[in-house]
């Protein structure tokens, strides 16, 4: 997958938990609990929103890599390329 | 028009789930209703067959107008119809006896006439029930709810109906419960170190919340303090036979809701997490069930994701009790002469002292403390 369909992915699973969220304006070295005052259940849907797209399986000793957009992209990349490879 | 919240006095019919000439069995949806608190799925107390719909989809009525006549299954015919679910506070208003209005002087409480004042009611336009029409605190209160209800259905007016509505029911609680409160700080690392291994076996879609260890500790610490799970009815608070866990729920752009995790002592704590899931969803996204709302007998608030050690919540009526607890954090703790970094968090009890005290509190607290170092056992 490339940088912009994973960040594509990350944005719809997180607009699926913050439905009201201007995804569009989502800064990328910004924790999204910050910017979108997510809380711990939110965190979780977010996580099965990327586990049900993407395949990826995110230990939870792994979320604090998910924080931001740029964490989160990153972090899937290279998951998805390991699952690939 | 079934009482859903504590300070409901109308609600808007959106939807029938059923038409005239259906079957209904207890415990089914029904209607889809809109409160204060959003969209509720209004469920039946008996079984039989719906013999008319009397609200049409649309139009706001006050609680208790009968929603539909239903014959029930040994061939009776309810009047009352649907939405029997029982009413969460003692809240029987008498009919109206007269208007107070244009007879001279008004007749109105002096209390009434204080909270009528704040909330920016004309006390000349209210009907009173008290004896000889006289407008009572109760009064000021419908008609501020019926205001809200009929307000237009923009967000920003929702917002201000709900917060109204909260509002209505914690100036209530204030006014009306002598609360006490107590605190106690509990090590976590036993339950946290638990939660870890377990959820490293758990597939995503099954992984615990520490949160969900907090609600099960309450439930089961709940049997060894009876008193504390009760709800008022009339003039006794009634212990409950069920435990129902009003968990405080914030919804997306202000406000909360309270609905109840059903026998929540009685859950595995799999379970338990897969309701609290469903729960949060429905909260947010509209769908609560009519006894969801009706029928917590205590709460528990966590605000530990705002970054605060410490809550003391205000008992929402006609329960007894709320349970807080704050942000889990890092502290230095003392085991055994030495001292470690733990994780810990602070529980807070709010109890009424028409009920219990506070040494029946500390009871309680102390049981939440014991369950929570052994998190297996949950």
């Amino acid at each position: 997958m490339t940088r912009e369909e994973v960040e594509a992915e990350v944005l719809r699973a997180l607009g699926e938990v913050a439905p009201e969220a201007d995804l569009a304006s989502i800064r990328h070295d910004v924790g999204f609990r910050e910017q979108l005052d997510l809380d711990s259940m939110d965190v979780l849907n977010f996580v099965i929103g990327l586990h049900s797209a993407l395949g990826v399986e995110i230990p939870e000793a792994d979320y604090p890599k998910l924080a931001t957009l740029d964490g989160c992209v990153g972090y899937l990349l290279a998951a998805t390329s390991e699952r690939l490879a | 028009m079934p009482i859903l919240t504590a300070d409901m006095s109308a609600g808007t019919l959106v939807a029938w789930h059923k038409q005239a000439g259906d079957a209904v069995k207890r415990g089914e949806s029904v209607a889809l209703v809109e409160t204060d608190k959003g969209l509720i799925d209004v469920e039946i107390f008996v079984a039989g067959v719906i013999e008319k719909l009397l609200v049409e989809p649309g139009t706001t009525v006050p609680t208790g107008t009968p929603l539909a006549i239903v014959r029930e299954a040994g061939g009776i015919a309810a009047a009352a119809g649907v939405a029997a679910a029982p009413p969460p506070a003692p809240r029987v208003a008498p009919p109206p006896v007269r208007p107070a209005v244009g007879s001279g002087r008004l007749k109105i409480s002096p209390l009434a006439r204080k909270l009528a004042a704040d909330l920016g009611i004309d006390p000349g336009s209210v009907r009173g029930t008290g004896p000889g029409g006289v407008i009572r605190r109760e009064d000021i209160e419908a008609a501020a709810a019926a205001r809200s209800a009929g307000a237009p259905r923009t967000g920003l007016d929702r917002q201000g109906r709900l917060r109204q509505a909260i509002g209505a029911a914690m100036a209530r609680s204030k006014r009306e419960i002598p609360h006490y409160y107590l605190s106690h700080t509990i090590d976590m690392h036993r339950a946290t170190a638990w939660l870890a291994d377990e959820n490293l076996q758990r597939p995503v879609t099954d992984r615990l919340l520490y949160g969900v260890l907090l609600i099960k500790a309450v439930a089961l610490s709940l049997r060894e303090v009876p008193e504390l799970n009760a709800v008022w009815r009339g003039p006794e608070a009634l212990p409950s036979e069920g435990v129902h866990i009003g968990v405080a729920i914030s919804l997306r752009g202000g406000g909360l809701v309270a609905p109840a995790l059903h026998d929540a002592d009685r859950r595995s704590v799999t379970d338990l997490m897969r309701g609290l899931r469903d729960l949060v969803k429905r909260a947010r996204g509209g769908g609560l069930k009519s006894s969801e709302l009706s029928e917590p007998t205590i709460t528990v608030t966590s605000l530990g994701e705002q970054g605060v050690e410490s809550v003391l919540g205000v008992i929402f009526p006609p329960q007894v009790a709320i349970v807080g607890f704050g942000k889990l954090v890092e502290r230095p703790w003392s085991v055994e002469g030495r001292i470690v970094s733990r994780p810990v968090i602070t529980a807070t009890l709010s109890a009424d002292h028409r009920v219990s005290d506070g040494h029946r509190g500390s009871v309680f607290l102390d049981a939440l403390d014991r369950r929570l170092q052994e998190p297996a056992a949950l």
